[in-house]
């Protein structure tokens, strides 16, 4: 059952990552990968949310570990970061790393202290 | 009665072009879908298997990102370099499989948890070895798979 929850949440959380890189890749010609920043960040606050409301329910295998796990990216973002860096944007690549774990590590935060007074 | 008049088909107007339904964003969509389940599933086998105490450094976590990364590099710099995979190959593998494998949102959440709990220090050495063993983990993956590619050819064209 826990495995059915997890699998759930990552078969609508990795095409939703998919479709909102796509999405927010057609309607900018920046070389930043606003895409997956902004599900990476998105789903840090989902997450942190969650984790703020229900500390332990399996509601959590479903949207936690299956959803945002799924909906958020480390390998994409290394190799983005990789490809800006030897693509000659390297402050771009920083800031890229920069910004994600910052930025990231806000919305969690914020996601935890929003859920725990929810 | 009346006779059949000529054929009269040169006169009918040749039907519109009408646009193929979209099959291909279908099928990338669920091979993304299933690709992230098999990912994800990966990870949540690792997290029973190898599980983190409160307030310990979570090492399956990053395990799991820094091995994502590493096999994200051989597989882009496979795909793009190699003569024409299949189409799905990309978004199964790479959006799919390691990215539902890898994970952001865990990484951060855990960061605040220890902060939290008083594990400053840990969660900083978190975030930064993650970080660290990430970038350096898909730069030699991929750097060493461009250049077994190009060996390849070389010796290919000799």
């Amino acid at each position: 059952m826990n495995w059915l929850l997890v699998v759930a949440g990552a078969m609508a959380g990795a095409p939703l990552r998919y479709l909102t890189d796509r999405a927010v890749q057609s309607r900018h010609d920046s070389v930043f990968p606003w895409g997956t920043f902004a599900v990476n960040v998105a789903g840090c606050l989902i997450l942190g949310l969650l984790t703020g409301a229900l500390p332990d329910d399996r509601v959590r295998l479903l949207l936690g570990t299956g959803f945002c796990g799924a909906l958020t990216t480390y390998s994409t973002f290394s190799y983005e970061t990789l490809r800006l860096a030897q693509g000659g944007a390297r402050g771009y690549a920083l800031a890229n790393a920069a910004a994600s774990v910052v930025c990231g590590l806000g919305a969690a935060s914020a996601g935890v202290a929003l859920g725990r007074w929810l | 009665m009346t006779q059949p008049g000529p054929a009269t088909t040169a006169a009918v107007p040749p039907p519109p072009a009408r646009r193929r339904p979209d099959f291909g964003q279908g099928a990338v969509v669920c091979a993304v879908s299933l690709g992230g389940a098999v990912g994800a599933a990966a990870r949540y086998g690792a997290g029973l298997l190898w599980p983190t105490a409160g307030g310990a450094f979570p090492w399956t976590t990053l395990t799991v990102n820094v091995l994502g990364c590493a096999l994200i590099g051989v597989l882009l710099v496979t795909v793009t370099e190699l003569a024409s995979p299949h189409r799905l190959l990309r978004p199964f593998l790479g959006t799919g499989v390691l990215g539902g494998f890898t994970t952001f949102s865990t990484y951060a959440v855990d960061a605040v948890r220890l902060a939290e709990d008083g594990h400053a220090a840990t969660a900083l050495a978190y975030l930064a070895a993650t970080l660290a063993a990430a970038m350096a983990a898909v730069w030699l993956t991929a750097a060493l798979t461009r250049r077994l590619i190009a060996g390849r050819r070389r010796a290919r064209t000799r």
